[in-house]
């Protein structure tokens, strides 16, 4: 089916990455963005879509949502998944490779793809694995998986053997331009542990996580990259300690970036103090400070992008004493309320806020997409930003239910998503 | 909910024992005069009361146990409770049946209490947040977190000891902090209690982060930590901390954390040495000072039945003072 022309009429456009905010119609043609603005020559449209009163801002871009599919569809699937992103606003989704089986060869992310393409929701690109089934000792075929459409490479949660394997597969990466997208931890300083360790794992007993098992993999991974040169992206963050060194780094020069995860913008380690399975994370909830940290380095760019962190669970993985629950929470449906809640609250200014979840992650994947110029895909989120909402179970999209957001009232609700000019979601 | 709401009833009465932390100083009071009236019964020949006849209560032990298992176990009875006693080894929960289904199969056989101990901190909130309305429980140790009876054996130890007020006590603790559930009940309890100074000795290895924020003074030094203190706490420490980089040898650990006759003579002369057991002798204690004078170790066994058929027959409404007064 060719995709249609769509003129998106009356609304606010909002595109930081071309420094545009006004009232500006946008026309759509071919699946890409055809005109911003006054019509192209002889422009007749398909579908004329009243975006009086709401935002049209490009579609969001999260650099880090596990579907499960492979390997856990129990959890979640590429289905449910890409459909639930379309509804958030979301249209490219970046999974990590730790699936069922690692995504270590072409045919896993051939099939992820494909999968995708059948949905017709948000679109999929993946993270090869660093290492063969992620064991941290054997590099991948990175060529091949950058042939077969990888961004970028990862190993996931998973450490590397040494830090000599790691050196030889940042080399690797380098030689054929690949990103190497980093957790970093120090595994031997975070074993057992499921969450930060400070008066809150004293008082409850938990085996902590301390800073430096963050920290010392940073500077650890810095020097590393610093002597390889190899591109490298730090997913995740949540000390401050952590984003001032990142910051240091891209002051000298650095080829590196970082993100955030949602939850770490709002919630601390004071929040596990019930023993909330549902505020388990790995890498964990911090401090107050860390969490103020983590929104200055947001504000002033040291984090380029905001990520989700999706992971849905089936019910059962929540319920268990906390240190036998799974960490993590679903997070697609709160992406876009939650980003421009830091504006509403006054943390960012709302152009920035919007570039972290399209742009900025855009432009760490190397995509040509986060922005609405003129040739680019028609990747488009037209939203009523005043539009009041609750997040619970009947309201979220995604086949996951398990967030620490249960109840809050998000504000901003996506009325439809369109990608490569395709209307991909429609709330009407 | 918090812990404190989940264990406390809307009237203020205890409905599950989770912790110490966050009750009231005349809740724990109330615990440790119910255990007074309950230590007699041991000397009875008779060594029973009616109180929960016709109760069913499940010891629910993830973790091997014998000590704190049999005090439960005669406390019960001494309750005329029926008791069960349910070892339920690790790989048995691993073949798929979770936590819950086994609290579900077991409520389903009308059990009114579940006594539970298992290595993960926060096992025992779990079970209360999930059981059935007219289901207690009582946590035997969860993890480092809690050990609540333990630590109330051992208020109730320091009370008979040293009387009512702790507000002119000191008290220290010593050993692995970090890893002992029971020392983190003992230090919200002495608190509660209004303990004039609660003290904790160890290297540093052993102590969690920020313990500061739990209420203690920190000492590295045991000679000085001992300083003109009332009650001194020897804590276990488990073999296994030796194998990792916690510490060198058993052989420093005495060195520096034995506790000698030569040692305890920086405290008060009438110093009260206790133990939860078993004891590590020649590790944290010379056996001159375990079976010393001083020491009151075998009347801390003694008195956990005691407080044992304390909490379980308030968490189940059962107190004879309430009855008496009625």
């Amino acid at each position: 089916m060719p995709s249609p022309r769509i003129r998106i009429a009356g609304g606010r456009l909002i595109d930081p990455h071309n420094r545009i905010d006004d009232e500006l119609d946008l026309y759509i043609a071919d699946g890409r963005i055809a005109a911003v603005g006054a019509a192209p020559d002889g422009f007749t449209s398909d579908i004329e879509l009243d975006a009086t009163g709401l935002w049209v801002v490009p579609g969001l871009v999260d650099l880090c949502a596990r579907l499960r599919e492979p390997g856990e569809e129990f959890k979640a699937t590429i289905d449910s998944e890409c459909r639930a992103a379309a509804a958030a606003g979301i249209t490219t989704l970046c999974c990590p490779p730790d699936t069922n089986p690692v995504i270590d060869t072409p045919a896993v992310i051939e099939m992820i793809h494909h999968r995708a393409q059948q949905v017709g929701g948000a679109r999929v690109v993946g993270l090869g694995a660093l290492t063969q089934n992620l064991d941290g000792e054997h590099l991948s075929e990175m060529f091949a998986l950058k042939q077969a459409g990888c961004v970028g490479v990862s190993n996931a949660l998973n450490p590397l053997a040494s830090t000599l394997i790691q050196r030889r597969a940042f080399e690797y990466a380098a030689t054929f331009d690949l990103t190497v997208f980093l957790h970093a931890d120090d595994a031997a300083l975070s074993a057992n542990g499921c969450m930060h360790e400070g008066h809150v794992s004293t008082r409850l007993g938990l085996p902590g996580i301390p800073e430096s098992a963050e920290t010392v993999a940073v500077a650890r991974d810095l020097a590393l990259i610093q002597q390889t040169g190899v591109r490298a992206h730090f997913g995740r963050l949540t000390t401050q300690r952590a984003v001032r060194m990142v910051a240091r780094a891209q002051f000298d020069g650095a080829p590196v970036t970082a993100d955030v995860a949602v939850p770490n913008l709002y919630l601390t380690e004071l929040d596990v103090i019930d023993f909330g399975a549902d505020y388990h994370f790995i890498p964990p909830l911090r401090t107050q400070e860390d969490r103020d940290g983590l929104r200055e380095g947001l504000r002033g760019g040291t984090l380029a992008a905001i990520c989700s962190d999706h992971q849905p669970h089936e019910p059962d993985a929540k319920r268990a004493p906390y240190p036998a629950t799974e960490p993590g929470a679903s997070g697609l449906d709160s992406l876009l309320p939650l980003t421009l809640k830091l504006v509403t609250e006054n943390h960012m200014l709302l152009h920035d806020a919007i570039a972290r979840v399209t742009s900025g992650p855009a432009s760490i994947l190397n995509l040509p997409c986060g922005e609405l110029g003129r040739g680019r895909a028609a990747d488009v989120c037209i939203l009523d930003p005043d539009a009041t909402w609750r997040l619970d179970k009947n309201s979220m999209n995604s086949l996951g239910k398990n967030t620490p957001f249960l109840d809050w009232e998000m504000r901003g609700q996506v009325r439809y998503t369109l990608r490569d000019g395709n209307i991909i979601y429609s709330r009407d | 909910m918090s812990s404190t709401d989940l264990q406390i009833r809307d009237d203020g009465r205890l409905r599950h024992f989770l912790s110490t932390e966050g009750l009231s100083y005349g809740l724990l009071n109330e615990i440790l005069d119910t255990a007074e009236s309950f230590a007699g019964v041991a000397e009875q020949s008779v060594k029973k009361v009616p109180l929960l006849r016709g109760k069913t209560i499940v010891n629910l032990f993830f973790e091997a146990s014998t000590r704190t298992r049999t005090t439960f176990e005669l406390a019960a009875k001494r309750l005329s409770a029926d008791v069960l006693n349910i070892n339920v080894n690790a790989s048995a929960t691993i073949k798929g049946e979770t936590l819950l289904d086994t609290l579900r199969n077991l409520e389903a056989m009308h059990v009114d209490m579940f006594v539970v101990r298992h290595s993960d901190s926060g096992t025992a909130h779990f079970f209360a947040r999930h059981a059935q309305p007219h289901v207690s429980v009582i946590n035997a140790g969860d993890g480092r977190h809690a050990h609540p009876t333990q630590a109330m054996l051992d208020m109730f130890t320091i009370r008979r000891e040293k009387g009512a007020d702790f507000g002119r006590l000191r008290v220290a603790i010593v050993g692995d902090i970090a890893h002992s559930r029971v020392a983190r009940s003992q230090i919200h309890a002495l608190n509660l209690l209004n303990t004039g100074e609660v003290r904790i000795i160890a290297p540093r290895t052993l102590i969690p982060a920020h313990v500061e924020s739990l209420g203690v003074r920190t000492f590295h030094s045991l000679r000085e930590g001992l300083r003109d203190v009332d009650v001194v706490i020897m804590l276990r420490l488990q073999n296994e901390r030796m194998q990792g980089a916690l510490l060198p040898s058993e052989h420093e650990y005495y060195q520096l954390y034995g506790l000698t006759e030569e040692k305890l003579s920086m405290a008060r002369p009438d110093v009260t040495v206790m133990h939860p057991g078993p004891i590590n002798r020649g590790v944290e204690m010379d056996s001159q000072v375990a079976d010393g004078s001083r020491s009151v170790i075998l009347r801390q066994v003694t008195y956990g039945i005691a407080v044992r058929m304390a909490v379980m027959s308030m968490a189940m409404q059962q107190n004879p003072a309430q009855e008496s007064n009625a």
